[in-house]
């Protein structure tokens, strides 16, 4: 291949390092309104009254609105559509918004917040998960959902659980927790608006232009043609940006309502409350195996502080339960899972949506089964690997896998099994792996979640494609294709993205789905392309190669006319036959095995972390140098949640929503990374290729608790692992406690009757 | 009352020298240098990130050190030359870091990148030959969430080998 495999450099490289691109609080255009939102201070309350009067009364103010004029609930899942834009009945979390201002400038806008006056009836908020499983004080936060403040409850079981105990030669049993964390993207959420010849237009700092595009419909009652989402250039994502916000519903209707552009950006702190971050995750995890470490039955629970709404609650639920299956080869498995309401921002999806949790207890969980029984945690690990192709007991199907080989090459390489354990220094390995994409769509339906359209005239290429660049470089994966067919450069193609009007759809950058997806359209779409031009240039008697690509462009549009080719990308149909089957299942998975080498401090509890050595099988790299890119950002990501990162609140209020306290590693804290690209080729895969931006984060951090234990011989089984942490399960430790720091218990939980589901068939035999 | 100081903003007339331009501008007195250069003179490839001084988004060069425009105003920075990421190329002609971030893919969403490439080339200018740590120690104030910070250490590292 020419293109596809070299470390090229993004299409958009020079406008980014420029300061060229325009992100959504850079537009300004003439007469922009500028947008503040007034929300609630209290976590939990009930709207009496909204006085907005003195507020119009500024100079400057040139429209309010409230709950009033935006009634319509909404929500990225269908089932939960349980958000207001602007709340006037009641208030779930310090940061609700009830009220919105566009004025001339930004300072007035403020002062106008200031002025409304709301009434509240404070209500005794929930905000624990103990405090949600237990009839609330004063009301429910929702009227949906249940018992009390529970959300959601799942119980499925698939193969035979008891039996497989029975069969087992130990059993144990550890609980886990992992505390929440925040996208903390370096750009604020911002949106601008406008509304000309009855139609909106919204540019937006998004990750789900689609999704963003059907909230608007639904809440300003306009249909979607009538309304343009735009991808603004993106300033980060991680998830953070990935369900539709108030704002960018609120500077629509504003701009409705004024005729005007209005704008909104959110402050850092607003960032920090409207959060969609990592769910606090309780869990508990039951494992038989035999004497030789092959794993029999696995039973998991995991208890979800899901915060004030629904967001993509249910969805993180069920995976905190999903892909447990998709690394080790586990014949009898249980899931009980719960997500609750309490008075906190929402969380949602952040890289890794709901797996990076019941990842660290698992990998974690198995360290101590190894540990237990003499083994080598690598060796027990791998005893219990998927083989590729083949279908896990809770019906996923797995294709390609690199696992064996990601393993080789990250202990090889860190010298693993050479170290010698030296007290204050330790290393430890984990393993993962995630969704190239979610096989089925957040609504159900039967179009494909990616198309592309090229267009080819007097010797350009365009390809168009509904797919958002969030700085992952999906413009330069979606150019790298279409040149590779076309036998051009990627910076040859023009490429239009992320627009409602002018490109076809891709369902958002999110799920790690846009290479496989939107790649797969792109390689349609461009082999299409490349036959009409190949057959033009044929009938002139020569062969397409050796045919300056100007001169067939015109020999094709003379003898076809416009040129013009789709392609679209459809997941199989491969989703188990049982309720909650649609969470899981993707086209193909990646895999990432990972050692942590660190020095922990005896006295102090400080960890340092020397080097990470990581490789992924990332099926296919379009181009090693955007894969390696996502792999060292995944693993600083995931230092930072080993570490330091928490979402943490007191009395319904963000501890630190700043970025100086709330800590993210700097130039001083990332180690050295060692990355390793191994390419399965997955069959189904454009080129072969799978995801790369989520997956690697994964491994992180119970290879960094497992290399403290190894360091220290202690157990930290809570994340992040401080100081304080550390230092306490030392203390335990020499007070001949057990040495460890951590939940003590999990929580009773009523859930519903266990759905039992057969295992498919052939599953015990490896086919598929 | 905020709306009370709204009322009596105080303007005043600055002269600025931007990127070897210079600017005469009428502003209202409590504007950030971060704010006149995005809104007043639509210098938007400074961003923001906090607006507090934490996170190094909005780096700009005062007589060629890196400082944070969203801590200053402008009126201090009257008569000294403030370079922004606008003018770091020379006319379309890219400089060095640049160059060597567009080449190792040190820029992913892009938004840190301005600051960043601004605190590099201080550096290089006191330091053309940094070690790793040195470099580290001279980001340090500048965070970034996608790369990890590898890419970016190796861009400078290659841009201090092309330069030198």
């Amino acid at each position: 291949m020419r293109v596809v495999g070299k470390p090229l450099p993004k299409v958009d490289a020079a406008t980014k390092v420029t300061g060229r691109a325009v992100y959504a609080d850079d537009m300004l255009p003439a007469r922009t309104l500028h947008c503040r939102i007034l929300r609630s201070p209290h976590p939990h309350a009930r709207i009496v009254s909204i006085d907005t009067s003195a507020a119009r009364r500024i100079p400057g103010v040139v429209e309010v609105i409230t709950g009033a004029d935006l009634p319509i609930k909404f929500g990225i899942l269908p089932v939960t559509q349980d958000e207001r834009a602007l709340e006037h009945e009641k208030v779930r979390y310090v940061g609700d918004p009830i009220a919105a201002v566009a004025a001339t400038d930004e300072e007035v806008a403020a002062a106008a917040c200031d002025a409304i006056e709301v009434e509240y009836e404070v209500l005794a908020p929930v905000m624990s998960v103990e405090a949600a499983l237990v009839a609330p004080k004063d009301e429910r936060i929702h009227d949906y959902g249940g018992p009390h403040n529970i959300h959601k409850l799942v119980a499925l079981e698939f193969g035979d659980v008891d039996g497989g105990f029975a069969r087992a030669d130990s059993v144990r049993e550890d609980v886990f927790f992992f505390e929440g964390n925040t996208h903390l993207p370096m750009e604020q959420h911002s949106a601008i608006a406008t509304y000309v010849d009855g139609r909106v237009t919204l540019w937006s700092s998004t990750q789900v232009v689609h999704y963003v595009h059907r909230a608007l419909s639904k809440v300003l009652e306009l249909p979607m043609h009538r309304i343009r989402v735009i991808g603004a250039a993106h300033g980060g994502g991680f998830g953070g940006k990935t369900d539709p916000f108030a704002h960018e519903i609120i500077v629509a209707k504003l701009a409705m309502l004024t005729g005007r552009p209005v704008k909104c950006t959110l402050t850092r702190e607003e960032v920090f409350y409207a959060h969609r971050g990592r769910h606090p995750v309780l869990m508990w995890v039951k494992t038989g195996v035999t004497a030789d470490g092959k794993i029999t039955a696995m039973h998991f629970r995991s208890a979800l502080d899901g915060g004030a709404y629904g967001s993509y609650g249910v969805a993180s639920t069920f995976y905190t339960g999903a892909l447990q299956t998709v690394t080790y080869d586990i014949p009898a498995y249980r899931f009980e899972g719960c997500r609750v309401f309490t008075n906190k921002p929402p969380c949602g999806p952040k890289r890794g949506h709901g797996t990076p949790q019941p990842r660290f207890a698992l990998e974690l969980h198995l360290e101590k089964i190894a540990d237990d029984l003499g083994l080598d945690p690598v060796a027990l690990k791998r005893r219990n690997f998927v083989k590729p192709n083949t279908r896990t007991v809770n019906w996923l199907r797995v294709t390609s896998c690199g696992l064996e080989e990601c393993t080789d090459l990250v202990v090889k390489a860190s010298k693993f099994h050479e170290r010698t354990r030296t007290r204050g220094h330790g290393m430890g390995f984990a393993i993962s792996s995630y969704l190239s994409g979610a096989g089925t769509a957040i609504y159900w339906n039967d179009m494909p979640h990616s198309e592309v359209q090229i267009k080819v005239d007097r010797g350009g290429v365009t390809a168009y494609c509904g797919a958002m660049d969030i700085g992952q470089g999906s413009d330069s994966m979606l150019a790298t294709i279409v040149a590779e067919e076309l036998g051009l450069q990627p910076s040859d193609i023009r490429l239009v993205t992320a627009d409602t009007d002018t490109t076809p759809i891709d369902l958002g950058s999110y799920s790690s789905r846009v290479t496989f997806m939107a790649g797969n359209a792109a390689l349609e779409a461009a082999r299409k392309m490349r036959a009409l031009l190949g057959e033009a240039v044929e009938a002139s008697g020569r062969k397409y190669e050796d045919v300056p690509f100007e001169e067939a462009t015109v020999l094709a549009e003379a003898r076809f006319g416009t040129l013009t080719t789709a392609g679209s990308y459809t997941p199989p149909k491969i989703a188990g036959p049982y309720k909650g089957s649609g969470v899981g299942p993707s086209p193909a998975y990646s895999y990432s095995a990972c050692v942590v080498d660190l020095d922990a401090h005896p006295r102090t509890g400080l960890v340092n972390v020397n080097k990470v050595w990581i490789a992924h099988d990332v099926g296919r790299a379009i181009n090693p140098l955007l894969v390696e890119g996502q792999v060292e950002g995944s693993v600083y990501m995931g230092l930072g949640e080993a570490l330091m990162e928490e979402q943490v609140f007191r009395k319904g209020l963000h501890k630190w929503p700043s970025m100086l306290e709330y800590k993210s590693p700097t130039f001083l804290d990332v180690p050295e990374i060692e990355t390793f690209i191994v390419e399965t080729v997955d069959r189904e895969g454009p080129y072969g290729a799978k995801e790369a931006g989520q997956g690697p984060l994964l491994p992180v951090p119970p290879a960094v608790c497992a290399a403290v234990h190894d360091a220290l011989d202690v157990w930290i089984d809570e994340i992040p692992v401080t100081p304080e942490k550390v230092v306490e399960a030392l203390r335990r430790k020499d007070k001949g406690e057990p040495p460890r720091y951590g939940p003590l218990r999990f929580p009773l939980i009523p859930y519903p009757e266990t759905i039992k589901v057969d295992g498919p068939d052939g599953h015990q035999d490896g086919t598929y | 009352m905020k709306n009370e100081i709204l009322r009596r903003v105080e303007r005043v007339v600055l002269t600025l020298d931007v990127n070897g331009e210079r600017r005469e501008l009428l502003v209202p007195v409590h504007k950030t240098l971060l704010e006149v250069l995005r809104e007043d003179m639509q210098l938007t490839g400074t961003k923001h990130g906090c607006e507090l001084g934490e996170c190094g988004t909005c780096t700009v060069l005062v007589d060629g050190r890196p400082q944070l425009s969203c801590l200053l105003l402008p009126i201090q920075v009257q008569g000294r030359a403030i370079t922004t990421i606008e003018g770091l190329a020379r006319g379309s002609e890219l400089h060095p870091l640049q160059v060597a971030f567009a080449e190792l893919g040190a820029a992913q969403c892009g938004y840190c990148t301005p600051g960043i490439l601004l605190a590099a080339r201080s550096l290089l200018e006191e330091n053309p030959k940094p070690t790793r740590d040195q470099i580290r120690e001279a980001l340090a104030g500048n965070l970034c969430r996608c790369t990890g910070y590898t890419k970016i250490l190796q861009a400078v590292e290659l841009a201090a080998g092309r330069m030198t």
